[in-house]
């Protein structure tokens, strides 16, 4: 269904390039196509989370949450980007300008691109790279550059605490992320998210019932690489007010916090991709004959809900609980699976 | 110039490298510090090397503003000193008032001061766990603690049409009696509070993440303790009894049944048990208060104008729901106080943060603070 959607897309497309005499510059314009496609949905979905978020914690702190703008508040998250985007930017004097210009470009821009090799539907792929797992990985990595950039560029010595804070947690917890992925990795033969799903299409099982340790491994790393709390130990508002953004204001702000946002789509994306199925449906919801781009989002709502729901329940870890929750409890744990899963694939059970 | 740094690292020289403290200033503007309480922490990383309060930004001369009022005038600037448990020091005030003139107070009114004081007792520890939960990082506890305390703050509106400092508790006796409606619904309340208690303890008492930040951090050794002045559920967490409750009894507290509630291992997470316990002891007071309210006049036949006798003196205490919190009167035959301070329990209970933080992380000093239960306009006044 989502194929048959993109062709005809494609199609249209392709037809008014050669009404408009510009079919030469197809490829070009067809990555701008898909660009902008691209950022529309993300836009309108995270303005979305935003809302979802609010509304999810205010269900579980019995309040109402946001219910003035629009229907149910939905507009919430419009109102408050206009009010971002319209504010006086307040910069520090004695900033580096430079770099504090740059870092919530750079956190923002490399989440995004995160999103460039997502299968979203069996053949909705912005571009279907054969180490998409890898880039995924190296491409939002990228924000700890931004986040430290941020916290030392704006001469707040909150920010900075913020910024060192994050490149450390940031550099512990990749390490387990990766590892929870390769396990899957090394079971389908692929780096490629799109190569996964169909590789669990075919085998009729879901990655996460084999692999549930890698599932939650996975699940812990990327909350705390997507900076949420248990682990927002970087803008830890009780001690450091704003962390590394505290001296971020208006449209700059507003982009670390459509970055984490974001991040938090992307490892939603891969969990779904990776653990959950991607597009495939549920064998037992099977009949309902949903689009699968559908079911994608649904899975990735799923997870988003989970680590919203840690957000509002778990108190924050300390700087150092944390580094030794990552090398002493998830790098151990993520080795012990691979060998695990290793030592099956080598007996070929 | 990166020569000369390339040749100074050769060399093993490390002056263009050294190590230097980093200071920074939590507060007084702050989101962890509830009010205007400033922390100047030297920090060795995120090792904190020395943790210095500063006080006073909110003060407000309180003690000299008294000694300018009558005496009944005092009762309203009482409620300023520790806004969240405004009923406590109300009472602490008047009870000192009365024991320097010789007031003798109504029976019902003493009754209903104990019903007011641990209600007042209950929304201050739910306004606290809240703000400890959340100088820990989870909000939701807070949002759960205020929705609780709305009932009690209603409870108190309907009765004196206060909701923060509510002035009621006078010299004598109390301003207003309670509507007939109060009881039911305060045992309504006391009824559906009890399973409340259960649901904050799911939520947060056996969270692993709470366990690990409150176990065994800011441990106050009774030694420590009492050296310091700490009094209160601070120091209880240490397994010191200190209750002024069960120690000089004053209203009917030797008349009702109740455990002081005892910690053992001083750390931040006793003394959040403690303060956890205090809740079910503090409802099964007022059910044994509700029970014992009979009907009577609720205020002392005094003289239009209260004089204190000249050269009058009188210290007395309570147990308010921060820790121990005396009243110092002086009279000179005057309508108005020759001398008054306030012993408050935060002023204290901050005296060892230094000691307790010192080579604990920088977010230990939010949990430590936090778990002392300190507010800024007592350590002011």
């Amino acid at each position: 269904m989502g194929e048959k959607i993109v062709g005809m897309a494609a199609a249209l497309l392709h037809g008014l390039y050669g009404f408009l005499h510009l079919s030469a510059l197809a490829p070009v314009l067809d990555t701008v196509v898909e660009a902008v496609v691209m950022f529309a949905f993300v836009a309108v979905f995270v303005m979305f989370l935003v809302w979802m978020e609010r509304k999810v914690s205010a269900h579980m702190q019995s309040r109402i949450g946001p219910n003035r703008v629009g229907p149910l508040g939905l507009l919430q998250t419009l109102a408050d980007a206009i009010k971002l985007t319209i504010k006086e930017d307040v910069k520090p004097v004695k900033r580096d300008k430079v770099p504090y210009f740059i870092a919530p470009i750079v956190a923002f821009v490399a989440t995004f691109m995160g999103l460039v090799v997502i299968p979203f539907d069996k053949g909705v792929v912005v571009q279907d790279l054969n180490v998409g797992i890898l880039y995924v990985i190296a491409i939002t990595g990228f924000t700890v550059v931004a986040i430290l950039t941020a916290g030392w560029s704006s001469n707040n010595k909150y920010a900075l605490l913020g910024g060192f804070r994050s490149a450390a947690q940031i550099v512990s917890y990749e390490i387990p992320l990766v590892m929870s992925l390769v396990p899957v990795i090394m079971v389908t033969g692929t780096l490629s998210l799109k190569s996964i799903v169909d590789y669990q299409a075919q085998a009729g099982y879901w990655f996460v019932l084999p692999q549930l340790m890698a599932f939650l491994i996975f699940l812990t790393s990327a909350t705390a690489e997507a900076n949420r709390a248990p682990f927002d130990i970087p803008e830890a508002e009780s001690e450091l007010i704003g962390g590394f953004h505290t001296e971020y204001s208006g449209v700059k702000f507003a982009m670390f916090f459509l970055g984490e946002y974001i991040a938090m789509v992307v490892s939603a994306s891969v969990a779904t991709a990776v653990f959950l199925g991607g597009w495939l449906a549920p064998p037992f919801l099977g009949f309902l004959h949903l689009p699968g781009f559908v079911w994608f989002v649904l899975k990735i709502l799923f997870m988003i809900y989970l680590i919203m729901a840690f957000r509002w329940t778990f108190p924050r870890l300390r700087v150092d609980q944390l580094m030794d929750f990552g090398w002493k409890v998830l790098i151990p744990l993520s080795i012990i699976n691979i060998l695990v899963t290793g030592f099956v694939i080598l007996k070929g059970l | 110039m990166t020569d000369l740094l390339l040749s100074q690292i050769r060399a093993g020289q490390e002056t263009q490298f050294g190590t230097d403290e980093y200071v920074v200033n939590l507060g007084p503007q702050h989101p962890s510090t509830h009010g205007v309480l400033r922390l100047v922490v030297r920090l060795d990383g995120e090792t904190v090397k020395e943790t210095t309060p500063v006080l006073g930004y909110l003060h407000r001369s309180i003690e000299k503003i008294c000694e300018n009022r009558t005496y009944p005038q005092c009762i309203t600037y009482t409620d300023r000193v520790d806004y969240v448990s405004a009923m406590s020091v109300n009472y602490a005030f008047a009870q000192a008032v009365e024991k320097l003139m010789g007031i003798e107070v109504p029976v019902r009114a003493q009754w209903l001061r104990m019903i007011m004081v641990e209600l007042q007792r209950i929304a201050s520890h739910l306004l606290w766990m809240g703000s400890f939960a959340g100088d820990l990082g989870a909000l939701t506890p807070l949002l759960y603690g205020m929705r609780e305390r709305e009932r009690i703050i209603d409870l108190f509106e309907m009765t004196c049409g206060q909701r923060l400092t509510y002035n009621y508790i006078r010299i004598g006796g109390v301003m207003i009696d309670i509507l007939p409606e109060f009881v039911p619904k305060c045992r309504a309340f006391l009824d559906y509070f009890e399973d409340r208690i259960d649901e904050y303890e799911g939520l947060l008492t056996y969270n692993p993440i709470f366990l690990e930040r409150t176990k065994g951090v800011g441990v106050i050794t009774p030694e420590v303790g009492i050296n310091c002045g700490v009094t209160g559920p601070a120091l209880r967490g240490s397994g010191v009894s200190c209750d002024v409750r069960k120690k000089q009894p004053y209203l009917f507290y030797d008349q009702v049944k109740f455990e002081e509630a005892l910690g053992q291992d001083g750390d931040c997470w006793s003394r959040y048990r403690v303060r956890m316990d205090e809740l079910t002891q503090s409802v099964s007071i007022i059910r044994q208060c509700l029970d014992r309210l009979e009907p009577g006049p609720i205020e002392a036949k005094m003289p239009p104008v209260l004089k204190a006798p000249a050269g009058g003196e009188v210290y007395s205490r309570i147990e308010s729901s921060r820790g121990e919190m005396g009243v110092y009167l002086v009279g000179d035959g005057t309508a108005k106080p020759w001398k008054a301070k306030f012993r408050c329990a935060s002023f204290n209970n901050v005296y060892p943060l230094d000691q307790l933080t010192r080579g604990w992380k920088l977010a230990d000093i939010m949990a430590v603070l936090g778990s002392m239960d300190m507010i800024v306009p007592e350590v002011d006044r």
